[in-house]
C-alpha cells in the first residue's frame, strides 16, 4: 500500500472514473441476468454470447449495410433481442418444470455454439469498429483526459439501468412481472398470458445484453471471445450483490467497477482477481449476498 | 450381485486387451478422464451439488506433481501423493465457501472460484505461465516399474484409475454414501435425523476434488506436461459433459461419456473449432432430449424390456 | 462409438503397414499450427499455402519421390499439439514439422521431434529458449524470436531518440521477458526505464494503465504483451490521445495481419519489429502477389518463413539423397538460405537462423497508398546485432 504515496489525489479519480466506466458494462450485464432470473429461474450462460452479438450485430449492420451507430443501439438490441425470443420458445421453454440446474446447462451449449459459429466465420483476433464521429476527442478535466465516447457511456448506462429499474419496481407492467416471479398460477388465472410474458421477459434481458456490447464494440475489439471470460465476472458480480434486487445488481455493478478501478493503481496484478476475492468474503459473511434475500 | 458383476468383467477383460489395438497413449487418456469424470459424478450424482469449478483441483493437482516431479525430483508415487493431498485441500477451501448455497449459485461460485484459481496458475511463476511445466520425467515408480515403457505405464494407469473406482464405488454403498443420498432427496429430513448435512456434503465434495486431483496428477505423468489447458473453465465444462453424455448418477455412466467425449476430439480434432460447437449442441440436445445420458437411457430402456 | 471403432480399425491397419525403406516414397510435411484462434490470421492456411508454394516450386517432387503436405490445428494448447505429433510421427509417418506458433506448443514439439529425430521448422514461435535451453540438433528456428523482437525494438528505437520507457506488460512468463529484454537493451544503448504496470493476461480494459503510461511522460511506451492484449491496448492508446499527445507506442509483437484489423487511423505511428514485409524488394513484392491472389491477404513474416524454411529444407533433402534427418539437419547448416526471404542468410549451430531485421513504422492514413500499404522502413538491423551471442543462449549443442 506504500504506493498510495505515490499516486496523486487527483489520479485517483481519474481512476474512480474509469472504474465507473468499467462498472457499467457490469451494471448492465448483471441487470440483465437479474431480470432474466427472476422471471425464468434460469442462469442465463449465453448472456456473454449475447453480448458479443450485440457487438457483431453492430458491426455487420455497419459494415454490410452502412447503418450507423446511432441506429444500432436500437437495431441490434432488437434483433439479438428477437433471436432470444426464438431460443425461449425452442429451447429454454421446455425446461422450466426441471431443476434449474438444467437451464444453466443447456445456455452453456447454447454459449459454445454461438461462440465457436462466430470464431469459425470472423476469427478470433476480431473487427475494429470506430468510434462514431460525434463522440470522438475528448476533454481534458485537469486531472485526466477523458474521452467523449466514455462519458457517454457511463451517462447512458446509466440512465438505461434506471429506467429498467423504474420500470420493474414503479410500474404497473413490472408489478405484473413481479407477481408472475412470485404465483405465475394466480397471475394466469388473472387473465394474463404468463407465457408470453416471460418469453418477453427473456428477450428484454438479452436486449439488454446486446446494447452493453453495442456500447462495448468502439471500445474493445469486436471478437468472438469478447464476452466468454467477461460472464465469469459478471456471474461473481451476481454473487455477490444477490439476486434480491434490481437496484442491488446496479450498485453492485458499478461499485465493483470501482473497486476493481483502484485495484488497477495500487496492485494491478491482482486486478482480475479483485472481484473473486471479494465473492469469498461477502460469501463467508452473509451467504445470501449484499442484497440478497435470506433462503 | 453377479449379473451387475458382468459388464464389469467384460469392461476389465478389454481394458487389459485394448493397448494392444489401440494407441495406448489415447487409452491413458481415456482412462484419465473416465476418473476425472467419475469423482465429478461422486458429487453431483450423489450429492446433487453440480460443480462448475473441477478444473481447478484437476489442473492444480497437476501442476503440483509436475513441479515436484520435475524440480524436486520427487519420485512418481510422492508427486501424485502430492497432487491429491493439494487438491483436497483447494476442494476443503472451496467447499467452506460454496456449500452455503446450493443449487446454481453453486455452481457460479465454484466457477468463480476455480477462475481465481486459474489467474493463480497463470501469473505465478511455478508453473510456467503460458509454457506450462513441460518434460516431465517419468521416474519409475517404487524405484522399480519402468514408466518408460508405455505399455507398463498403461499398466499402472489402469491399475490405479481401478483402485480409484473402486474406492467410489465403496463410497457410494457405505453408509456414508447412503447419507449422502437421504441429504440430496431431502435436506430438511436428514437434518431432522440428527445428520450435520453441511459436514457430509463438505466431506463428498473434498473426496471429489482429491480424485479429481488424482485424475489431473495421473494425466501430467502420461503426457509429461502440465498446462493452463487443465485449469481453465472450459475443462470444468468438458468434465460436465462427459458425464452428462454417460449419464449422471450412474456407475459407468461417466466412464462411458468420457470415452465418447476423448474419442470425439480425437476424430474430429481436423475439424478445429467445430469441435466446441459440436459440443455445444451435444450439451443441448442432451439436456433436452436424453437428461438420463447413454448408460441411463440404456439401462431405463433394460428395465423397461424386463417389465 | 462408430467412430470409436473405425478408429481400432485404422491403428490396425497402420501396425500392420510395413516398415518401408525411405519413409514410404512420399516427403510428408506437416504444418502445424493455429487455424481457429489468436494466431490464426499470422499463420494458419497462409502457412500451409507458403508450404504449397515451396513445394510446387520445385515441381511437387523430391529425388524423384512426391511431396505431401498435411495439416493440423493445436489449438494454442501444448497437450493437443504433443498429442497431433506423436500421432504424426508414430502413425502417419511425417518427415517434417513446420511453423508452430505459440512457444508452449513449439517447446513441446522441440522435445519430441528431438526424441524421435525428426526436422522440426520452426517459423511462427517466438521464445528464444528454442536456440537457448531448449535447442536441438533438429530445430531450426527461422523466422524470428523474442530476442531479435526486444534487441531490435528496444536499441533502434533509443537511437531515433526514443530514450525514455515505460511498459506495459502481460503478466505472466512471455510478457515478463519481453519487458526483461527489452529494457536491457534499451539501458545498454542509454536509454532509461521511467516505470512499468503489468496487467493480467486477456484485459479487455486497459484504460487505467494507460492512464498511469501517460502519466509517466515516457517518450515510448512498450507494449511487452500479444495478440488481442496488444490490440486492445493499442485502440485505447488511440482514444486517450497517447500518440496524439507526443508519446509513441512500440508494440513489441505486433503483425502485419494485426495492423490491418486495426485500420491506419488507429495504429499510426505504433513502431515495431518484423523481419519481413511484403513491400520490401522486387521479389518480395512478386512472391507475395502470388501468395495475395490465393490466400486475400498479404503474407506475414511468420507464413513468408515457412516458405523460406520448406524450401530450404526440401533443397537439402536433394543435395543429401535422402530425407533421414541427421544427413539432411548437417546439409541445411551447411548451405547459406537464398531466396526472397533471406539473402545468404546462415544456420548456427544452435538452430538460429541469422537474418536481417527491420525496425518498421506504421504509416498515417494519407500516406498509405492502399490496402496493405502499412509500413515505412525505419531501420534495418543487421543479423550480426539483431540475434543473441551464440554464447549467451546455454544451448548445449554450443561448446
Amino acid at each position: 500500500m506504500f504506493e498510495l504515496l505515490g499516486v496523486p489525489p487527483q489520479a485517483l479519480f481519474g481512476q474512480l472514473l474509469l472504474g465507473l466506466i468499467n462498472g457499467a458494462f457490469y451494471a448492465m450485464l448483471s441487470l440483465g441476468l437479474a431480470v432474466i432470473f427472476g422471471m425464468l429461474n434460469v442462469i442465463n450462460f449465453a448472456h456473454g454470447a449475447q453480448y458479443m452479438m450485440g457487438a457483431f450485430t453492430a458491426w455487420m449492420l455497419l459494415n454490410f449495410l452502412g447503418v450507423n451507430y446511432w441506429a444500432a443501439l436500437i437495431l441490434a438490441p432488437l434483433l439479438v433481442g428477437l433471436f432470444g425470443i426464438l431460443l425461449e420458445r425452442l429451447f429454454l421453454r421446455h425446461l422450466y418444470h426441471l431443476d434449474h440446474l438444467y437451464g444453466l446447462l443447456l445456455t452453456f451449449g447454447l454459449a459454445l455454439i454461438i461462440e465457436g459459429v462466430f470464431r469459425k466465420f470472423y476469427g478470433s483476433s476480431g473487427q475494429p469498429y470506430s468510434i462514431p464521429e460525434e463522440l470522438t476527442g475528448g476533454h481534458n478535466l485537469g486531472f485526466m483526459f477523458l474521452p467523449n465516447y466514455r462519458a457517454w457511456v457511463v451517462a447512458f448506462s446509466l440512465v438505461v439501468c434506471l429506467a429498467v429499474w423504474y420500470l420493474i419496481e414503479r410500474t404497473k407492467l413490472g408489478s405484473y412481472l413481479r407477481a408472475a416471479t412470485e404465483n405465475p398460477t394466480l397471475v394466469q388465472a388473472f387473465g394474463i398470458n404468463v407465457p408470453r410474458m416471460v418469453m418477453l421477459t427473456y428477450g428484454f434481458g438479452v436486449g439488454l445484453a446486446a446494447l452493453a456490447g453495442v456500447m462495448a464494440a468502439p471500445i474493445y475489439q469486436v471478437s468472438p471471445l469478447m464476452g466468454a471470460n467477461l460472464i465469469i465476472v459478471v456471474f461473481a458480480v451476481v454473487v455477490i450483490g444477490g439476486m434480491g434486487s434490481i437496484l442491488g445488481s446496479i450498485v453492485t455493478g458499478f461499485g465493483l467497477g470501482v473497486v476493481e478501478g483502484f485495484t488497477k493503481v495500487f496492485y494491478p496484478e491482482a486486478s482480475n482477481t479483485v472481484i473473486f476475492v471479494i465473492m469469498a468474503i461477502v460469501l463467508v459473511l452473509r451467504p445470501a449476498g449484499l442484497f440478497g434475500r435470506a433462503q | 450381485m453377479d449379473r451387475r458383476l458382468l459388464p464389469a468383467i467384460v469392461l476389465l477383460g478389454v481394458a487389459l486387451a485394448a493397448p494392444f489395438i489401440v494407441y495406448p497413449v489415447f487409452l491413458m487418456k481415456v482412462l484419465c478422464f473416465a476418473l476425472f469424470a467419475c469423482a465429478f459424478n461422486l458429487l453431483i450424482g450423489y450429492v446433487g451439488l453440480v460443480s462448475f469449478g473441477h478444473a481447478a483441483f484437476f489442473g492444480g493437482a497437476a501442476y503440483i506433481t509436475a513441479y515436484s516431479v520435475k524440480v524436486w525430483g520427487w519420485p512418481t508415487e510422492a508427486g501424485l501423493l502430492a497432487g491429491i493431498a493439494v487438491a483436497a485441500l483447494l476442494g476443503l477451501a472451496f467447499g467452506a465457501i460454496a456449500i452455503r448455497r446450493q443449487g446454481i449459485y453453486f455452481a457460479m461460485i465454484t466457477l468463480a472460484l476455480s477462475q481465481m484459481v486459474f489467474f493463480f496458475c497463470l501469473q505465478a511463476k511455478f508453473t510456467g505461465g503460458e509454457d506450462g511445466i513441460q518434460s516431465i520425467p517419468r521416474r519409475p515408480l517404487f524405484g522399480v516399474i519402468d514408466l518408460k515403457n508405455e505399455l507398463t505405464l498403461y499398466y499402472v494407469v489402469l491399475a490405479i484409475v481401478l483402485s480409484a473406482f473402486w474406492l467410489i464405488y465403496r463410497t457410494v454403498h457405505s453408509p456414508f454414501g447412503q447419507v449422502l443420498k437421504s441429504i440430496r432427496e431431502n435436506e430438511p429430513r436428514a437434518v431432522s435425523l440428527g445428520y450435520r448435512a453441511e459436514h457430509y456434503k463438505l466431506l463428498a465434495f473434498v473426496l471429489s476434488a482429491a480424485l479429481s486431483g488424482l485424475a489431473g496428477s495421473l494425466k501430467s505423468v502420461v503426457f509429461q506436461l502440465a498446462s493452463l489447458t487443465d485449469v481453465q473453465w472450459q475443462m470444468s465444462g468438458e468434465v460436465i459433459l462427459m458425464t452428462l453424455v454417460g449419464g449422471l448418477g450412474t456407475i459407468f455412466g461417466p466412464v462411458v461419456g468420457a470415452v465418447v467425449v476423448i474419442t470425439m476430439q480425437n476424430y474430429l480434432a481436423p475439424l478445429g473449432e467445430w469441435v466446441l460447437v459440436i459440443q455445444g449442441v451435444i450439451f443441448v440436445v442432451v439436456v433436452l432430449a436424453f437428461r438420463r445420458g447413454i448408460v441411463g437411457e440404456i439401462s431405463a430402456w433394460l428395465s423397461r424390456l424386463r417389465a | 462409438m462408430k467412430s470409436f471403432v473405425a478408429g481400432l480399425s485404422t491403428a490396425l491397419l497402420l501396425a500392420s503397414a510395413a516398415q518401408a525403406q525411405i519413409s514410404d516414397n512420399v516427403i510428408k510435411i506437416g504444418v502445424m499450427n493455429d487455424q481457429s484462434g489468436l494466431y490464426a490470421n499470422i499463420s494458419g492456411q497462409g502457412s500451409v499455402l507458403a508450404a504449397r508454394m515451396a513445394a510446387e516450386e520445385v515441381g511437387g517432387k523430391v529425388l524423384n519421390m512426391p511431396i505431401e503436405i498435411v495439416f493440423a490445428d493445436h489449438q494454442n494448447k501444448p497437450d493437443v499439439g504433443s498429442n497431433i505429433v506423436r500421432t504424426w510421427i508414430d502413425t502417419d509417418k511425417v518427415d517434417v514439422i513446420a511453423d508452430v506458433p505459440t512457444s508452449s506448443v513449439a517447446l513441446a514439439v522441440q522435445q519430441i521431434a528431438r526424441e524421435k529425430k525428426r526436422i522440426f521448422l520452426i517459423s511462427g514461435a517466438a521464445s528464444s529458449d528454442l536456440t537457448g535451453k531448449a535447442c536441438s540438433p533438429y530445430g531450426f528456428h527461422w523466422t524470428y524470436d523474442t530476442y531479435m523482437l526486444a534487441n531490435g525494438t528496444g536499441n533502434a528505437l533509443v537511437r531515433a531518440g526514443g530514450d525514455s520507457w515505460f511498459f506495459l506488460t502481460a503478466d505472466y512468463a512471455f510478457g515478463h521477458a519481453l519487458e526483461r529484454d527489452t529494457g536491457e537493451s534499451v539501458k545498454a544503448s542509454g536509454g532509461k526505464i521511467l516505470g512499468a504496470v503489468r496487467h493480467p493476461l486477456n484485459t479487455s480494459d486497459f484504460s487505467s494503465f494507460l492512464l498511469q503510461a501517460q502519466a509517466s511522460k515516457a517518450k515510448i511506451i512498450g507494449l511487452a504483451n500479444a495478440g488481442g492484449d496488444t490490440i486492445n491496448s493499442i485502440k485505447q492508446a488511440a482514444e486517450f490521445g497517447i500518440v496524439a499527445g507526443g508519446q509513441r507506442l512500440a508494440g513489441l509483437l505486433v503483425f502485419v495481419t494485426d495492423v490491418h484489423s486495426l485500420g491506419l487511423k488507429t495504429a499510426q505511428g505504433l513502431v515495431v519489429s518484423e523481419s519481413f514485409y511484403w513491400d520490401l524488394n522486387d521479389e518480395t513484392r512478386a512472391w507475395s502477389k502470388k501468395f495475395m491472389e490465393r490466400q486475400k491477404a498479404m503474407p506475414t513474416m511468420v507464413q513468408a518463413g515457412v516458405y523460406s524454411a520448406v524450401r530450404h529444407y526440401l533443397a537439402a533433402v536433394k543435395d543429401a539423397g535422402t530425407d533421414d534427418a541427421d544427413k539432411v539437419a548437417a546439409k541445411m547448416r551447411s548451405s547459406r538460405i537464398n531466396d526472397m526471404f533471406s539473402k545468404n542468410a546462415e544456420i548456427r549451430a544452435d538452430g538460429r537462423v541469422l537474418r536481417d531485421a527491420f525496425l518498421l513504422q506504421v504509416k498515417s492514413p494519407a500516406e498509405s497508398k492502399g490496402p496493405w500499404d502499412y509500413y515505412k522502413l525505419l531501420a534495418t538491423i543487421p543479423a550480426s546485432e539483431a540475434f543473441r551471442p551464440l554464447k549467451d543462449g546455454g544451448c548445449s549443442l554450443v561448446n
